[in-house]
């Protein structure tokens, strides 16, 4: 029997919630730390909308001088471009939020506390997912308002379609991003340049701005493997016919989940050869 | 009496170290705090840790020492379970540091100044981070608790990193002691401190294992501090646990003075001689 008592004589020691309550305290906990992060640095929080601001102003105005130019039939084609803009910055902010929350930690060399409490790998995966919504609204919300006033383009006119559209993006971007994480478990500090770059790598792929067919006949594979290019093909056919394609939407639930569960194997196996190797006391150099 | 309880103290083919401090005392599994059985750790070619089994009895303090690269933060490492080890095992109160860590986990802590707190945040920031993590009940309650202890409230609003290093070592005692653990880990927690902060830090420790019954296995350079500290000593060099005893005993058997001059004697090869010259 513990020894250990409060002033009060309670126990204080053992946790007297139930496991479920405790984890989701942990999840809680490193989200906190988070967010008390960013209330303490206004760098930080500008940086969240500072690059789909600008993304945002000059596609936006590009395509409103190409309007001007080549008549009604660009102004969809901007509206499209607008779009895939739009969209693709849930990706890329859903995949930098997962990362960078998880390189806040390697700057600051908490990783040795924080992986000998009883944070489970999973609860902060999960806080990191947490952070990464949080970060995606506070830097893309901006940009979709910017959208609607600057060229009075509405992304929700598609509809509650917009929502699937999002999560998957979002999914997609969680699964890049445990790559990166597990990149970065491998080889430290050095692959952090990836947690910026390696969803602009996949831009070519993905089909944001132009559909699949475009793309040569050997590339066209790696476009359909990945679930942005089934995206945004859902999105061009609801934009310029009204049609919905359902069968694009499946194609990118089910490679998330084949994504998802493959980048959880190799963090799960990258976590573990990291404390093989110690690299949760060294990591950072 | 005493050669039987020794017996079924003994761990491998070490001598037993499972006995609190001079007393002997009736022995029984759910006395013991930590038991490590032949620890081993492999870097390729390199041993870090060679086999070591030792085990420590509930509310003691028992000190690892040895030189730089003897296996001391690699051995606390493996028994917090972010090191896996190549082969031997684990039990911390009773659980299996390999299958069933996060059992064990929230009833420990650690503290180490070489790994930081972030430091952005406030110290209160902090510890609300840690009491989150280790799932304590009336946070804000403990946090003041520890505040009022620790004479953390001059700053408790400061970001940790703008803190002196003396500063820093109390706010890392306290994310130490923020669960009340039941085993306290402590990787030279004096280090690079004045004598007067390195002495309020080892009165407080000396505290709370009183007040709480709590194990500390505590790594340290300072001899001063684990024979002030701890009723147990593992000499360790080259990963190799190899001398042990409380430090009365070490002192009398390489008949020294003080703790330094048996690390010396350990350290510089001339610890089987003195043994024999004293015996």
């Amino acid at each position: 029997m513990s020894l250990l008592m409060d002033r009060a004589g309670d126990r204080l020691s053992l946790s007297r919630s139930s496991p479920q309550a405790a984890s989701l305290r942990r999840i809680w906990g490193m989200m906190y730390r988070h967010l008390a992060l960013y209330r303490r640095s206004w760098p930080r929080l500008l940086e969240l909308a500072y690059w789909p601001v600008l993304q945002m102003c000059i596609w936006g105005f590009t395509a409103t001088y190409m309007a001007t130019r080549m008549g009604t039939s660009f102004a969809l084609a901007g509206g499209v471009l607008l779009g895939g803009v739009l969209l693709w910055e849930v990706a890329l902010r859903s995949q930098m939020g997962v990362a960078v929350s998880f390189l806040e930690e390697l700057w600051s060399r908490n990783l040795g506390h924080v992986f000998v409490s009883p944070l489970r790998p999973w609860e902060l995966v999960a806080a990191l997912i947490g952070m990464s919504m949080i970060r995606m609204l506070t830097g893309v919300l901006p940009a979709i308002l910017l959208a609607w006033l600057l060229y009075a383009f509405n992304l929700f006119a598609l509809g509650p379609i917009v929502v699937l559209f999002f999560a998957n993006l979002m999914i997609m971007g969680w699964w890049v991003a445990l790559g990166v994480v597990s990149l970065i478990l491998r080889h430290g500090a050095g692959a952090e340049a990836l947690a910026w770059s390696v969803l602009f790598g996949l831009t070519p792929f993905s089909a944001v701005f132009y559909p699949v067919a475009v793309l040569p006949w050997f590339l066209q594979p790696v476009a359909l493997a990945l679930p942005a290019s089934h995206v945004f093909e859902g999105m061009r056919a609801a934009m310029l016919t009204g049609v919905i394609r359902w069968d694009h939407l499946a194609w990118a639930i089910g490679l998330n989940v084949a994504w998802t569960i493959a980048a959880a194997a190799v963090f799960a196996g990258q976590f573990k050869a990291a404390r093989r190797r110690g690299a949760l006391l060294s990591i950072g150099e | 009496m005493l050669s039987e309880v020794a017996a079924r103290c003994q761990i491998s083919n070490l001598s037993p170290v499972s006995i609190g401090g001079d007393r002997f005392t009736p022995y029984s599994p759910g006395m013991e705090a930590i038991r490590v059985e032949a620890l081993t750790k492999r870097y390729g070619e390199m041993l870090a840790v060679d086999a070591i089994s030792f085990a420590v009895p509930r509310g003691t303090t028992v000190g690892l020492l040895g030189g730089n690269g003897a296996g001391k933060t690699t051995t606390i490492a493996m028994l917090l379970g972010i090191l896996i080890p190549s082969s031997g095992s684990i039990r911390i109160l009773g659980h299996d540091m390999a299958t069933d860590r996060f059992s064990a986990l929230p009833r420990m802590n650690f503290s180490s100044p070489y790994i930081a707190l972030p430091a952005k945040l406030s110290v209160a920031e902090n510890l609300r981070v840690y009491g989150h993590l280790y799932d304590v009940s009336r946070l804000e309650a403990r946090i003041r608790e520890l505040s009022d202890e620790l004479g953390l409230a001059a700053f408790i609003d400061r970001p940790a990193g703008q803190l002196s290093a003396g500063q820093k070592t109390r706010v890392a005692l306290a994310k130490a002691l923020i669960n009340r653990p039941e085993v306290l880990l402590l990787d030279e927690p004096t280090a690079s401190l004045d004598p007067d902060t390195g002495d309020f830090m080892r009165t407080r420790l000396e505290q709370y294992r009183d007040e709480t019954g709590c194990t500390i296995l505590l790594a340290s350079h300072n001899m001063a501090e684990v024979e002030r500290l701890c009723s147990q000593v593992l000499m360790l060099k080259l990963g190799r646990v190899v001398d042990r005893g409380s430090p009365h005993d070490l002192l009398s058997r390489y008949g020294r003075e003080d703790l330094e001059e048996v690390f010396l004697d350990i350290a510089r090869d001339r610890g089987a001689a003195l043994r024999e010259t004293v015996a």
